[in-house]
């Protein structure tokens, strides 16, 4: 379960413009041991909403192979065509920010290792199928588990999620769903009105 | 508001300010009762409350320290959490739906219809729907439950259509938007639904009933009620005479405090609230206070669950509008032909795209799970509540190891599902699964349960104080003027949500109260 702060940082109430500035403006201010970068695909459902197609993340902790190792773990684990890499960077984003616990940096480091060894060399550039049964072989390790549960409250749970799977997300500012389709399906027949009365009109 | 001192010993003091609670201390404070209610979560408000799940769990959920055990799925998947509850004023009817049956006639009287079933602790209720119905008429009322009272059902969302749809291909006859807490159209000063869609993250329009604003500034008006916000009570404490006579309770900053009684009320949701009684033995009641019978904390119930999900090639947006929005009521019957007994309903349920993730299948991965993700604006859901067997053994213990933030021995909540609780809960699935195949589902998931919601029956009422943990009043067997007064009363837990009985049962007890009080019994 993620905490409020993080949770605020990853989808700022004004969302899609932190995909171009993920924490950039404080590079002059702290160490940077790695960084992710990519570009939005301009007619995704994302990138159309996006201020700037050019998205970059800062990483604090873990090496840029860690990070690298991260971002694909994620991918592997929950495969989603065509979701945009900058929704995967907020897992390495989330799984930096809690290595900044020793523990955690230590559990990342030997993850890593775990994977690689287990792909005789480096994970990161052996076949996809055969990343996907790796891990599969590893799916019990801490670190996988880490990574697999981070995915769960990060990677469904920022605003470029929500354009992508089609979630509407906050309804309270904008009068709830009562105008705004709640009841617009139509591909089976309405309710009887005893089963489904009218909304009220004063 | 009032305001009481410590030692003053005339007050009823009741503990937790939710459905049970809250509706408990608006009825003796309107009938003149000064009450001291002691919460141990913060007061929000509509205005406060937000409409994005992960930051609303974190704001008002009770996320202190618990722990499980037992072969339910929910140990392996939530081990620290057993229970979704709510920690804030208006206890966890901030977060509920709002769905309002009263329970059926037979289900007030389970040994005696289902007869004796093996590694059941079945036993009838020492009240039967005669005496609730009354109670049920008010609590109604007060509530604002659709379709009583001339008041209009809500009008149904795509989530319902679907169901209403697949329910009628299928035969049944009873599905519609149901009896709901959520006002059609404004009433009680409150306005109407406007379809938000975030009815488990608190009502941020107010048209669904919390005794957050209503029952608490209610009796607040009266000027007989104290409401003591961030205090989480510890003990309870009794005299000499074996009698309740005090509350610890720990404040705003962590100072330990002691509030005098004449009566003590626990309210705290189940599973809290055996925990106060255990934590309160001494020496005169050494397995904790009113545990004559050996029964505190044991015949721990949380409904049979399991929801069914299902994807279609159409659009559905089930996340717009009233989550609990329909209902299918034929299978809450007792018919064993079907290989259980008791009976189940089915509801509507949606969750916004980060619980659905968390909730839909928990530790899986790999593309069978991403495609129902890839398909969330393509699905619709129900949620199967059926009644589960009462077990002695599924029970709430004190943890030997693990405390919370006060150094109190946290709950330990154990449970195993019973064999009929399994056939209940795979005849649900059966079902669900056919409502959606006859509209079109492309996929369907049987989606595990989810962290309990309904907690009931660890301090059950009982004809013979042997059996049970209080009398048909929510009086304690024991202790005259301790009362239990939340659902943990349920000697059985019935195939409908709770609540509705819950402050039926509070507006009940309310009046024995005031009444032994007028008399001088307590
Ligand atoms: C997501 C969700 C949906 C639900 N939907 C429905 C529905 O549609 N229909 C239905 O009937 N029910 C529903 N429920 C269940 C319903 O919320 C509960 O049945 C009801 O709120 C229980 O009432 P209660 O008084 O027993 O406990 P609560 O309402 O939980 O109140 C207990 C209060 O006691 C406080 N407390 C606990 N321990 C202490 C202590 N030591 N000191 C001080 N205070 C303490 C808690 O903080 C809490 O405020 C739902 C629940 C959830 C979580
Ligand atoms: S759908 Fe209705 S009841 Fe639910 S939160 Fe919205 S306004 Fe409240």
């Amino acid at each position: 379960m993620m905490d409020r702060d993080t949770r605020l940082q990853t989808r700022p109430a004004s969302g899609l413009d932190s995909v171009s500035s993920f924490g950039v403006e404080r590079r002059s201010l702290l160490k940077t041991s790695a960084m992710l970068t990519g570009v939005l695909l301009a007619q995704g459902a994302i990138g159309l909403l996006a201020p700037s197609l050019a998205w970059a993340l800062e990483v604090k902790t873990i090496d840029q192979k860690q990070a690298d190792t991260v971002l694909r773990l994620a991918k592997v684990l929950y495969p989603h065509e065509g979701l945009e890499d900058a929704v995967y960077a907020l897992v390495v984003k989330a799984i930096d920010e809690q290595a900044a616990d020793p523990a955690t940096r230590q559990l990342v480091a030997a993850g890593v290792e775990a994977l690689n060894a287990q792909a005789g060399g480096t994970w990161l550039t052996v076949s996809p199928d055969r990343q996907h049964d790796i891990v599969a072989a590893l799916i019990t390790d801490p670190f996988v588990q880490k990574v697999r549960a981070t995915c769960i409250t990060t990677l469904y749970n920022n605003d470029m999620a929500f354009a992508h799977f089609g979630y509407e997300g906050e309804a309270f500012s904008k009068g709830g769903y009562l105008h705004r389709g709640f009841n617009d399906l139509k591909w089976l027949p309405d309710p009887s009105l005893e089963a489904s009365p009218a909304p009220y009109s004063a | 508001m009032a305001q009481f001192a410590h030692d003053d010993d005339s007050v009823v003091v009741i503990v937790g300010s939710g459905a049970g609670g809250g509706a408990l201390a608006n009825e003796l404070c309107q009938k003149g009762v000064k009450v001291v209610l002691l919460e141990a979560g913060a007061r929000q408000s509509s205005a406060t409350f937000i409409n994005d799940e992960w930051p609303s769990f974190n704001q008002i959920a009770w996320l202190d320290a618990r722990t499980t055990s037992g072969s339910w799925r929910v140990a392996r998947d939530f081990p620290t959490l057993p229970a979704w509850t709510c920690k804030t004023v208006g206890g966890t009817t901030a977060h509920w739906a709002g769905a309002s049956l009263r329970f059926h006639d037979y289900e007030f009287k389970a040994r005696t219809t289902y007869g004796a079933i093996a590694g059941a602790n079945l036993l009838d209720w020492p009240i039967g729907l005669d005496d609730l119905a009354p109670y049920y008429a008010k609590a109604e009322d007060k509530m604002g439950v659709t379709r009583t009272n001339g008041i209009a059902g809500l009008p149904g969302n795509n989530n319902f259509k679907v169901m209403y749809n697949g329910a009628a291909k299928v035969g049944y006859q009873e599905c519609s938007t149901g009896r709901m807490a959520i006002n059609s159209a404004p009433r009680a000063g409150r306005g109407r639904c406007m379809q938000l869609g975030f009815c488990f993250q608190g009502c941020k329009s107010g048209a669904k009933w919390s005794t957050l604003y209503t029952e608490i500034p209610a009796a607040e008006a009266t000027g007989n009620l104290e409401l003591r916000a961030n205090a989480h009570a510890a003990q309870i404490e009794h005299d000499a005479r074996g009698r309740a006579s005090a509350v610890v309770y720990f404040d705003a900053q962590g100072q330990k405090q002691r509030q005098k009684a004449k009566v003590v009320c626990v309210a705290c949701n189940s599973i809290e609230s055996a925990r106060l009684l255990l934590l309160s033995a001494s020496g005169q009641f050494p397995h904790g206070l009113a545990n004559s019978s050996g029964q505190l904390g044991r015949n721990y119930m949380r409904h049979t669950t399991g929801s069914v999900y299902a994807t279609f090639d159409e659009p559905v947006h089930f996340y717009r509008g009233t989550v609990m929005a329909g209902i299918i009521r034929d299978e809450a019957v007792n018919n064993p032909k079907r290989g259980f007994v008791g009976g189940y309903e089915l509801e509507t349920i949606s969750l916004g795209l980060p619980f659905y993730a968390a909730f839909l299948d928990p530790g899986a991965w790999g593309s069978s799970f991403t495609s129902f993700m890839d398909d969330y604006a393509r699905t619709a859901g129900m949620w199967i509540v059926g009644e589960d067997m009462p077990q002695e053994t599924n029970r709430v213990t004190l943890s030997e190891t693990v405390k919370d933030q006060f150094g109190l021995p946290a709950p330990n909540v154990h449970y195993d599902d019973h064999a009929n609780d399994i056939a209940m809960r795979n005849h649900a699935y059966k079902q669900g699964e056919a409502v959606y195949a006859a509209v079109g589902a492309r996929k369907v998931m049987h989606t595990p349960p989810y962290p309990s919601t309904h907690n009931l029956g660890t301090c059950r009422m009982s004809a013979k104080p042997g059996d049970g943990v209080c009398n048909a009043w929510g009086q304690t067997h024991d202790i005259p003027n301790l009362f239990i007064s939340d659902g943990s009363q349920f000697t059985t837990g019935a195939g409908e949500n709770p609540t509705l009985t819950i402050v039926a049962l509070a507006i009940r007890q309310s009046d024995f109260i005031a009444d032994q009080l007028s008399r001088r019994n307590i």
